[in-house]
């Protein structure tokens, strides 16, 4: 130990240094990681006027102005619902597919392990964007609800997950249900999903937040404005928040003399109100399924 | 009406079951069972064929001119004109250099979540310790467009970065740091680094957790202090963990993604942040060149195979054992 000698408060030097240190970056990491969030949020209960002229710790004016104009805009509350069924229907149908799959692949049958590296292959294949959207296009997924449930609903490496999990469970319930003359889907039904519950809700709950972030399948297969989802009316709105500012201005004209106290919208309120309206679902779900993420990284890990 | 209906149910079932024990007693209940097992996953095994498996077979037109819509017997076969045009063509020098310059660059950051794990193994108190991981990892969750839209909010011309370097008398940069030309690569590689690191130290510290606590003990017994606990036992340690996702990370040095470069593309930057991917993009929706667009994609996974047997096999003559 060359530098015992070396102390600050009966501690080593080096370990001083490095308490200092990594208090500084952890609190340093956790503030980048906090701030952007909140900032938009302050900036979107602000008055817009005020907003620009800075905000930073607290909104200034607060206001729900924003939000109410936001969401006034129509297109925006019905990509919400949009997006919320998409969410929803395609983490159920996701669920459903793969927990059956990953049952029917602990079982034994005929050619079994063929079938079994047929689907486990397609984990490290993938022909890119272009033969993707060939393909997509021409099996009609085209302006068409089912292209956000359909390509989605079996993955290769969330079926590990769930057979490596169903094949801990103790074989004496399900051969007891087989006695009791259960067939293969009672048991399915009755016995595997309750069992699995932990695994099929760390599926679900990665499922629901690709299926709330995906833009790619709305933004090369679905033009049609009844089919958008929060995340591209979000991006248009970034692009063209100016635009729509505008817009705004214009109706808040016509309609001046019923709303005198109105505040005018800026591009950038327009912006942060939206990011702020599409990131909050996820926002108020993560916490509670933080967990669940966790377990599925490490389970991942350990699937080889 | 329902004692109809369960006449019907009932009488359906007689004639499963008749069925049923017709095969049964002709080819045997353990392999009438065996060939329902394969039955019931037909259906699962053609959905994988036609979302998995027939876009690869979309790498056929890379060998020909293909036009969308066009029928599969009026292609021009062209052989491999398209992977010599990858060769020759002076955009692609560029792209490829914005791909591998934020690659690199990523490549020099990967001992960053190590460090991070690290310090998060280091929190004393659990509930601080969730805390932290739970904000960290949170940027993760959200979609690059969000990630636009916050950075919009922070690094546009009339953003809060520049705000505050007025509020200090500095002179802002006239279009924001995302329209800034000159700094695209290191801001874009930021951008992937504060979005990734709270996930990636998860891995370290279940690495960490599993290391044997008698190690620890002894070394504390030996007098060892605290940074030299960490460069003798928890680097070695977790060693192994990085080299895995080392050698990943290489063998993807030609792909970046499509969605991040997607989202900051913008004319101001253009020529410093197409990458590979948003090159395909762009040559095949805007240039109707989908050929040429199908040919880099194949070339990039040749060179993601390639890397990853060249890498696997550093590793081994390193350590003494294979990785993948």
């Amino acid at each position: 130990m060359n530098n015992k000698e070396l102390k600050v408060f009966g501690k080593d030097i080096s370990d001083v240094l490095w308490e200092i240190v990594k208090d500084v970056l952890l609190v340093l990491f956790v503030f980048i990681c906090v701030y952007p969030f909140y900032y938009v949020i302050i900036y979107s209960l602000s008055d817009p006027q005020l907003a620009s002229r800075g905000v930073y710790f607290w909104p200034r004016g607060f206001t729900l102005q924003n939000f109410k104009e936001v969401l006034g805009l129509g297109d925006l509350g019905h990509a919400f619902l949009v997006s919320v069924t998409r969410t929803v229907l395609g983490t159920l149908v996701t669920v459903l597919c793969t927990t059956l799959l990953a049952y029917q692949v602990t079982k034994d049958f005929w050619g079994r392990k063929v079938c079994y590296r047929f689907i486990i292959i397609t984990m490290y294949t993938g022909g890119g964007l272009i033969p993707w959207y060939l393909v997509m296009t021409a099996y009609g997924f085209t302006n068409s609800f089912l292209a956000y449930i359909v390509p989605g609903a079996v993955a290769a490496g969330n079926m590990i997950l769930v057979k490596t999990f169903i094949e801990q469970l103790p074989a004496s319930l399900e051969e007891s249900a087989a006695i009791e003359g259960a067939g293969f889907y009672t048991t399915f039904f009755k016995i595997i999903i309750p069992l699995s519950k932990p695994i099929i809700a760390t599926i679900a709950v990665y499922r629901m937040v690709s299926q709330w972030n995906s833009w790619k399948d709305n933004y090369f297969l679905n033009s049609k404005k009844s089919l958008m989802t929060m995340q591209l009316v979000l991006r248009n709105y970034l692009t063209q928040a100016q635009k729509l500012a505008n817009m705004m201005a214009d109706e808040n004209n016509i309609m001046a003399e019923d709303l005198l106290l109105q505040s005018t919208v800026t591009p950038e309120s327009v912006r942060m109100t939206a990011v702020v309206v599409t990131m909050l679902p996820i926002m108020l779900v993560y916490p509670f399924a933080q967990k669940y993420f966790t377990k599925g990284i490490m389970m991942g890990a350990v699937k080889g | 009406m329902t004692k109809q209906v369960n006449q019907v149910k009932q009488a359906g079932l007689n004639v499963r079951e008749r069925f049923d024990d017709m095969i049964r007693s002709s080819i045997g209940i353990k392999k009438w069972r065996s060939i329902k097992g394969f039955l019931r996953i037909i259906p699962f095994l053609i959905f994988i064929f036609a979302f998995e498996y027939v876009p690869l077979l979309g790498w056929l037109y890379a060998f020909c001119d293909f036009k969308p819509g066009q029928s599969w017997n009026t292609l021009n076969w062209v052989g491999l004109k398209h992977f010599q045009r990858f060769f020759t063509d002076g955009d692609v020098f560029r792209v490829l250099r914005n791909t591998l310059v934020m690659n690199l660059m990523e490549l020099l950051i990967t001992p960053v979540p190590v460090l991070f794990a690290i310090f998060f193994n280091d929190i004393r108190s659990k509930k601080v310790k969730k805390v932290v991981q739970t904000i960290t990892t949170m940027p993760h969750f959200i979609s690059w467009i969000i990630v636009f839209g916050l950075s919009q909010a922070i690094f546009d011309a009339n953003g809060l970065l520049n705000q505050v370097i007025k509020l200090f008398g500095g002179t802002p940069s006239p279009f924001g740091l995302m329209g800034d030309g000159d700094h695209v690569w290191i801001f874009q590689v930021l951008l992937g680094l504060w979005k990734g690191l709270g996930w990636s130290t998860i891995v370290y510290m279940a690495a960490i957790t599993g290391l044997d606590q008698e190690l620890y003990d002894a070394a504390k017994v030996d007098g060892a202090n605290k940074v030299q606990t960490i460069r003798y036992i928890t680097i070695p340690g977790i060693a192994p963990t990085y080299l895995v996702l080392l050698i990943m990370k290489v063998s993807r040095l030609l792909s970046s993604g499509f969605d991040q470069y997607y989202q900051f593309y913008n004319s101001l930057v253009a020529d410093k942040i197409e990458v590979l991917e948003y090159y395909v993009y762009r040559l095949s929706f805007s240039g109707q060149q989908y050929s040429f667009g199908i040919a880099v994609g194949i070339l990039q996974s040749l060179v993601a195979i390639i890397l990853l047997f060249i890498t696997n096999a550093i590793a081994r003559k390193i350590r003494g054992s294979s990785i993948v």
